[in-house]
């Protein structure tokens, strides 16, 4: 791996002022038995280098697949694209031929997934596995990988790194392995790391290890991150920004402070209300109604309208847009955008 | 249940007498009003079961209605082959049927599918070899089934001594090739006879159906709803049967239908190594056996018997896919 | 809410080695206790060899576990993944044989049991399953595995009024009765814990043990199924051992807290005094990283990050499990077990024992941050 400085100066020899991924306008459908289902129906986002944008919704709502969409490992068929961009340094992926996504993938946008357990080979040692990367991408020598494994291993605080290089994925704990699986996503020093769910299998103590480790990591290479969860916790821990999905669609963005403050979206107010308050020991919890829409008849209109309380007429007949967000006084509220009709009134509900 | 949601003041009341969960059809839906409605209790649909739905699924598949039509054919064959074809299959002319070439014309006549090389009609040989065929196939499949499928499970579900013993005997049957052991087994008997073949056949096959539902079984009863059946209570029978069996049995569902064309197929290598049925016994095994020495000057000889070894096979492939997929709910 | 006594494990055994100022908490009888669980033990032996299976040590995943459950009580277990929730809860099952110790619902020694004396405990304590979509039979009908509950249980519901009483319970947990002749792959992941819960509910247990009822579920849903099983709890004086490892849920939910390391109980009070007044160092590791859904308390948050990995619970370190990663660990603590009681100095009227021989109120004020934070 190399230093801090050579990171640096592969910094300086590309550097890039816009956001590093933007996401316009994406579509993903899987065609079906039963019908196409719109998993992901017009996803706008983007990420600079150093920011962390968290994205949040419930089970089904699309957020792994806008993941893999930009990842570009979404198996097509079933899966297809219609329509959207995602541009990486301004430059439109979908548009790129096969290999050069393929350069992309891996080295300068990784991805962490949910479960480390079955995304490491259980037949192969660790460290073979982490050096793999170096030799496959920089042609190392087996020596060299090794090496470098060693110090991957050392970098996401694995003790004893030069003794356990050769144990096997099963001799390692959940927290372990999920180090791992960053270890490797770092070797090659990524310009945007995705991690789908990172800790949503590891309890709370490790949890916060392997987020303090991501977080440290991604400040020091200056990295950009996506994380996918549904843990409004971690999220507030770590996130700059958040974006809310619900049935395929970004409902609400904001900088994390101003979301858990005053959100904008009722179906975000949901789910802020659902976690459990200390003043509300003894009481019901409250529920958001209902059940998330069937992608392969997403109503019509607002997607939520059937589960929201403030719905009206005009939220069953047409499709809100992200509309900026703004003070009473017409003050824009920076990075905020709400795709509900009622957005002023939600803002003022708490 | 009371209404346990502060519902905000937008919220549309739900109309009365509308059930608890409604799929709002033209929202294409599920809402699930929380609220407490009349229930209509009355809509009583009948209780029903895991083999019912199966069986009313099936119904609807082509699949099955093609391989179910086209098996009851060849039992019907099977049972009265007589009803098929007046032309008898043992009456051998030289003189002057020889190697004659099918005649389309005659249909469902003796000449219809033409003469093999000792001048017997191949149409009436076809249908009275469906017996042995289908007998050996079907009641090979069905005792290593029943056996495999028995042992198999008692090893994978009590574990330990009993399926350390039952997995080294499995070893050991597994490490006799089905023909070989076959063979050597069939020398034993002095007359054989299409039993004498199924019972050689199933006492070597059993183990292969045993090792999949061993298997199957294995990782089925690591699952919480086997261990929630347990917390309920329930004991072995109704685990083995009502949890483990029906989510343990879609392997061993297509090895089987697999496994029964071999068996039909083994039957006719071991008859033309002449160790199996006899010649006074019809079956397509040894037809396309005997085909073989004529196979350059009359390929049709060895055309009909192996097209209906192909089709009962392939019927009872297509109903054993069938069979699985009507016994998986997330396939309907 | 009440507040209990449990009787500290081993206290015979060890009772050399009890500490000075620990005087053991009076076991105060308040409520019936429904289920009493002394020194459980639990090891999973780790054999070698093929033909010849010769034992090479254990893993000891429930070691010396004692508490117990009163009516229409709420006890939260919590704890890493892997310190034996699960193996505790299937023990009390009796899905797993217990090693040692006892485990007596109403004074009656389960683990003894088998045949109908069996049978007919477990009609009393039913589980509820973690994860909602593998404890359903994927082959069974919505109807027969709720109904299944009362095939075992002939006499619970007469043959009649089974489906009666499955409509019922599909009723009472806020499903469509007419959903009986579903399967469960057509229902969401919150409408299933949903099934799970009526199938325990069906024999009218008094003791329903959640193992992780709601971690697989997003907050959203989470929510209703806790809604659900606290409006049961009032509705049949259910008493619950709710296992998690979301701190905040367990909170809400229940009346007291055990909090399990490596196989033992390592502190057990009221809710307010594990959360707010906790003297386990291991107890304040875990409410210190418990992510706060409020990301102005993150600058001020005071974290402990616990280094090292949880020893194997084949190997467990001598003395207090808790030593290779405490920060107050002294020489003491690699030499004697702590046992689990309550330190003289503790607030005389509500129970909590801890087992540490430093047991101490964080000064941090992390408890005060922690309120804030979730507040
Ligand atoms: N291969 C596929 N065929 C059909 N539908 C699919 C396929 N893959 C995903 N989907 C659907 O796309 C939707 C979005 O899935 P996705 O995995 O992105 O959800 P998610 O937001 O990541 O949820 P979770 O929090 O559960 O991971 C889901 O409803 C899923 O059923
Ligand atoms: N059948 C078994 N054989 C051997 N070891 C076992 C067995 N079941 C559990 N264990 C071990 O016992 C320990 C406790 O496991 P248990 O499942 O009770 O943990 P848990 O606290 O429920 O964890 P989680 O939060 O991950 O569910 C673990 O180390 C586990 O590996
Ligand atoms: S647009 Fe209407 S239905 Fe959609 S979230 Fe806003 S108020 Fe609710
Ligand atoms: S007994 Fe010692 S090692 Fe154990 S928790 Fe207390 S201080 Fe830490
Ligand atoms: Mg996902
Ligand atoms: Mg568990």
């Amino acid at each position: 791996m190399s230093t801090a400085a050579e990171a640096a100066g592969r910094e300086r020899e590309a550097p890039y002022e816009g956001p590093l991924l933007d996401v316009r306008d994406l579509h993903v459908e899987f065609v079906t038995r039963d019908g196409v289902a719109r998993a992901v129906n017009g996803v706008d986002y983007s990420v600079r280098a150093g920011e962390t944008l968290a994205v949040l919704g419930e089970s089904g709502s699309g957020k792994s697949v806008t993941a893999q969409a930009i990842m570009g490992i979404l198996d097509t068929p079933p899966a297809r694209i219609p329509r959207g961009e995602i541009r990486f340094r301004g430059r439109d992926m979908l548009k790129m031929g096969k290999d050069e996504r393929r350069r992309i993938r891996g080295r300068r946008i990784a991805m962490i997934f949910q479960d480390a357990l079955s995304a490491l080979n259980p037949v192969l040692s660790v460290g073979f596995q982490l050096g793999e990367m170096f030799r496959a991408h920089q042609g190392a020598s087996r020596a060299e990988a090794r090496a470098k494994a060693v110090e991957l291993m050392d970098r996401v605080r694995i003790p004893a790194a030069k003794q356990r290089v050769n144990d096997y994925p099963h001799q390692f704990s959940g927290g372990m392995r999920q180090r791992i699986m960053i270890a490797m996503a770092l070797a090659l020093e990524p310009d945007l790391i995705i991690a789908d769910e990172p800790t949503t299998a590891l309890d709370v103590t490790v949890q916060a290890q392997v987020m303090d480790l991501l977080a440290e990591l991604q400040a020091e290479y200056h990295m950009g991150l996506i994380l996918i969860t549904h843990d409004l916790g971690v999220v507030a821990d770590v996130a700059d920004k958040i974006a809310v999905m619900y049935a395929g669609r970004i409902v609400e963005t904001a900088p994390v402070h101003d979301l858990y403050a005053r959100p904008a979206h009722p179906y975000t107010r949901g789910l802020l209300d659902s976690i459990p308050r200390l003043d509300q020991k003894g009481q019901e919890l409250y529920a958001i109604k209902g059940l998330p829409p069937n992608l392969l008849r997403i109503p019509p209109g607002c997607a939520f309208n059937p589960r929201c309380p403030r719905a009206q007429a005009v939220c069953r007949g047409e499709v809100p847009e992200l509309y900026p967000v703004a003070e009473d006084d017409g003050r824009p509220l920076e990075g905020r955008g709400s795709a509900c009709f009622f957005w002023k009134e939600t803002l003022h509900d708490r | 249940m009371p209404d346990i949601h502060d519902e905000g003041p937008y919220e549309p009341r739900p109309k009365p007498g509308v059930s608890r969960l409604d799929y709002a059809g033209e929202q294409g839906m599920a809402v699930e009003q929380e609220t407490l409605v009349e229930r209509d209790v009355e809509k009583r649909e009948e209780a029903r079961s895991l083999w019912g739905d199966a069986w009313r699924d099936l119904r609807r598949r082509p699949i099955f209605l093609v391989s179910a039509v086209l098996i009851l054919l060849l039992v019907v064959m099977a049972v009265l082959p007589w009803a098929f074809t007046d032309a008898d299959p043992r009456r051998a002319d030289l003189v002057h049927d020889y190697l004659r070439r099918p005649d389309w014309g005659d249909f469902f006549g003796a000449g219809w599918f033409g003469y093999d090389a000792q001048g017997r009609s191949i149409f009436a040989r076809v249908v009275y070899g469906a017996r042995a065929s289908i007998t050996v196939g079907v009641f090979v499949t069905a005792a290593v089934t029943v056996l495999g499928g028995l042992t198999g499970m008692v090893a994978g579900y009590f574990g330990g001594a009993v399926d350390a013993v039952i997995s080294r005997i499995i070893d050991i049957f597994f490490g006799i090739p089905l023909l070989l052991g076959s063979l050597v087994l069939l020398n034993a008997f002095s007359t054989r006879t299409v039993w004498s073949v199924v019972i050689a056949l199933g006492v070597l096959g059993w183990t292969q159906i045993a090792r999949v539902m061993r298997g199957a079984v294995l990782t089925v009863k690591q699952s919480d709803y086997v261990v929630a059946g347990r917390a309920l209570g329930a004991g072995t029978g109704r685990l083995m049967f009502r949890h483990i069996l029906p989510n343990a049995i879609a392997p061993v569902i297509v090895v089987a239908t697999i496994a029964l064309g071999g068996y039909i197929a083994t039957e006719a290598t071991l008859s033309f190594l002449g160790i199996g049925l006899q010649d006074p016994t019809i079956s397509w095994g040894i037809d396309i056996s005997s085909a073989q020495k004529v196979i350059r000057t009359a390929p049709y000889v060895l055309f009909f018997p192996a097209a209906a070894l192909s089709v009962t096979v392939l019927a009872f492939i297509m109903l054993g896919d069938a069979v699985r997929d009507a016994l998986d709910p997330k396939l309907r | 809410m009440t507040v209990e006594g449990t009787t500290p494990n081993g206290a015979t055994a060890l009772g050399a080695a009890v500490p000075q100022e620990a005087a053991f908490a009076q076991e105060v009888p308040r409520g019936e206790p429904i289920l009493e669980v002394r020194d459980l033990v639990k090891h999973f032996p780790l054999t070698e060899g093929v033909l010849f299976r010769r034992q090479v040590g254990a893993v000891k995943a429930v070691d010396g576990v004692s508490f117990q459950l009163e009516k229409g009580e709420t006890l939260g277990i919590v704890g890493e993944s892997g310190c034996g929730k699960s193996t505790l809860a299937k023990v009390l099952m009796n899905l797993e044989q217990a090693t040692g110790g006892s485990v007596r619902y109403k004074g009656e020694e389960i683990s003894r049991l088998s045949g109908s004396a069996l049978k007919a405990v477990r009609r009393n304590i039913q589980m509820v399953f973690q994860d909602p979509y593998t404890s359903l039979n994927p082959r069974m009908t919505v109807g027969d595995i709720i109904g299944e509950p009362f095939e075992i249980h002939p006499e619970v519901a007469p043959k009649g009024d089974r489906r009666r009483a499955v409509q019922d319970l599909l009723d009472v947990v806020g499903l469509n009765p007419e959903y009986i002749n579903r399967y469960p792959h057509q229902f969401s992941g919150g409408q299933r814990q949903r099934i799970g819960i009526a199938r325990g509910l069906a024999l009218k247990p008094e003791v329903i043990i959640c193992d992780e009822p709601v971690s697989a579920l997003d907050v959203s849903v989470q929510a209703q199924v806790i809604n659900l099983l606290e409006q049961l709890q009032g509705e049949f004086d259910l008493s619950y051992m709710f296992i998690a490892h979301d701190l905040s849920i367990v909170r809400h939910i229940s009346d007291r807290v055990g909090v399990m390391y490596l196989g033992k109980l390592v502190e057990i009070g009221s809710d307010l005094e594990i959360y707010d007044h906790a003297t386990h160092p291991y107890t304040q590791a875990l409410l210190s990283a418990v992510p706060v859904p409020d990301p102005a308390a993150r600058e001020s948050r005071d974290r402990i990050v616990l280094t090292g990995d949880v020893p194997s619970p084949a190997n467990p370190p001598s003395g207090c499990r808790f030593r290779t990663r405490c920060w107050k660990a002294r020489d003491r603590c690699a030499e004697e077990v702590p046992l689990l009681a309550s330190p003289s100095w503790l607030r005389g009227a509500a129970f909590h024992a801890s087992a540490c021989h430093f047991a101490a109120e964080r000064e941090t004020g992390q408890g005060a941050a922690e309120r804030e934070g979730t507040a």
